[in-house]
């Protein structure tokens, strides 16, 4: 077979995601991030941060996941997730406290979204019971569908599940993995 | 948003469709290579970008059973045979060198002068079939004529393509 040459897409990526963005037809724009969670899958729409996901949910099955339910015009690339990128750097380098960015929830409805709008309440370095996390959004005997809510959160380190706790203290459980959820714990622990 | 249910469905009369990215990252290279035996490595980007965005505005409705590379293809030939038809009408003194090797290392500019040179019927036809893959009734299709004279114009090209080459190699 005669050889076409070499290609190196990266660059018209980056190109038609921009003109894309620009002619409104990105449904969602992504990019992955390395971090002390591992590398995370970054996902916006237009009206904002709309997913986060950690390595061990599959990419591509999140991806696909997000074309299905946000929008198949699902693009890498684009300026759209700078902020983002920058804040979470903030975090883990236990510079910031509270993110400052456009949310997209559109993930997450009912209960799970009440449940969700709340945690950004619980202060940077402190934790609360999914009792306590079940009575503060006014249903004191949901704790199950508490836990529920923080497993499916779609917005995990912005929205901080992480500081959910079992009530004897113990983690229960994470999206990212316990580890992960240690390794944020203990992060908010020694900046607070 | 504000449905009772989380598990979310498409909506009635829209087609369900993956992850253009992940279109992107199967059949990029592919296209890329069409769009430069089309019209030379010089404009193939400008190919490659016209035909992908014209395929993102498309993707939602595309049918669930289309051939994504075929139909990639198809929307390639357009892009890439405006691209030249918009090239012949530069006045001359303005017009660009139709073949260069700038921007793809490592390839011989002979390659594509040699691709340059070749008729255009069989110049298409070496990079929908030998390029792109696709077999001659579909080839067919995009030039017109019958399956027969794709094939005819595929094998005569390669075969110019190889002669010459072997010869400037020798």
């Amino acid at each position: 077979m005669i050889d076409f040459g070499s290609v190196d897409l990266a660059p018209l990526r980056e190109r038609l995601a921009a003109r894309a963005a620009e002619e409104e037809l990105l449904d969602v724009a992504y990019r992955v991030i390395d971090s002390p969670v591992g590398r995370l899958l970054l996902a916006a729409t237009p009206a904002g941060l709309v997913r986060i996901a950690f390595e061990r949910e599959d990419f591509d099955v999140v991806l696909d996941d997000l074309a299905r339910r946000v929008g198949p015009r699902v693009l890498r690339g684009t300026d759209r997730l700078d902020d983002v990128e920058r804040e979470l750097a903030e975090y883990f380098a236990g510079q910031r406290r509270a993110f400052d960015l456009p949310l997209d929830t559109r993930l997450s409805t009912g209960f799970r979204r009440a449940v969700q709008a709340h945690l950004p309440s619980i202060p940077y370095g402190h934790t609360e019971s999914y009792t306590e996390v079940a009575t503060a959004t006014g249903s004191p005997r949901a704790v199950r569908a508490v836990g529920t809510a923080c497993a499916t959160n779609p917005l995990p380190v912005v929205v901080p599940c992480h500081r959910v706790l079992r009530s004897d203290g113990s983690l229960g459980g994470y999206l990212g993995g316990l580890e992960a959820k240690r390794t944020l714990l203990e992060l908010e622990r020694r900046a607070a | 948003m504000g449905t009772m249910t989380e598990t979310s469905t498409p909506r009635a009369g829209t087609a369900v469709r993956g992850s253009f990215d992940a279109v992107v990252e199967q059949h990029g290279a592919t296209v890329l290579r069409v769009c430069r035996v089309i019209v030379g490595p010089h404009d193939a980007d400008d190919a490659w970008s016209e035909t992908f965005l014209a395929a993102l505005r498309a993707w939602p409705t595309l049918p669930p059973d289309a051939n994504v590379e075929a139909w990639l293809v198809t929307i390639a030939h357009r892009k890439a045979i405006d691209i030249v038809r918009a090239r012949r009408t530069v006045p001359l003194e303005h017009a660009r060198e139709p073949v260069s090797a700038h921007g793809v290392p490592g390839d011989g500019f002979e390659l594509w002068a040699r691709v340059a040179a070749l008729p255009e019927k069989q110049r298409l036809a070496v990079a929908y079939h030998h390029v792109a893959g696709l077999p001659y009734r579909e080839v067919a299709a995009l030039l017109g004529g019958t399956p027969e004279a794709a094939r005819r114009a595929a094998s005569d090209g390669i075969a110019a393509l190889r002669t010459r080459l072997t010869l400037e190699e020798s």
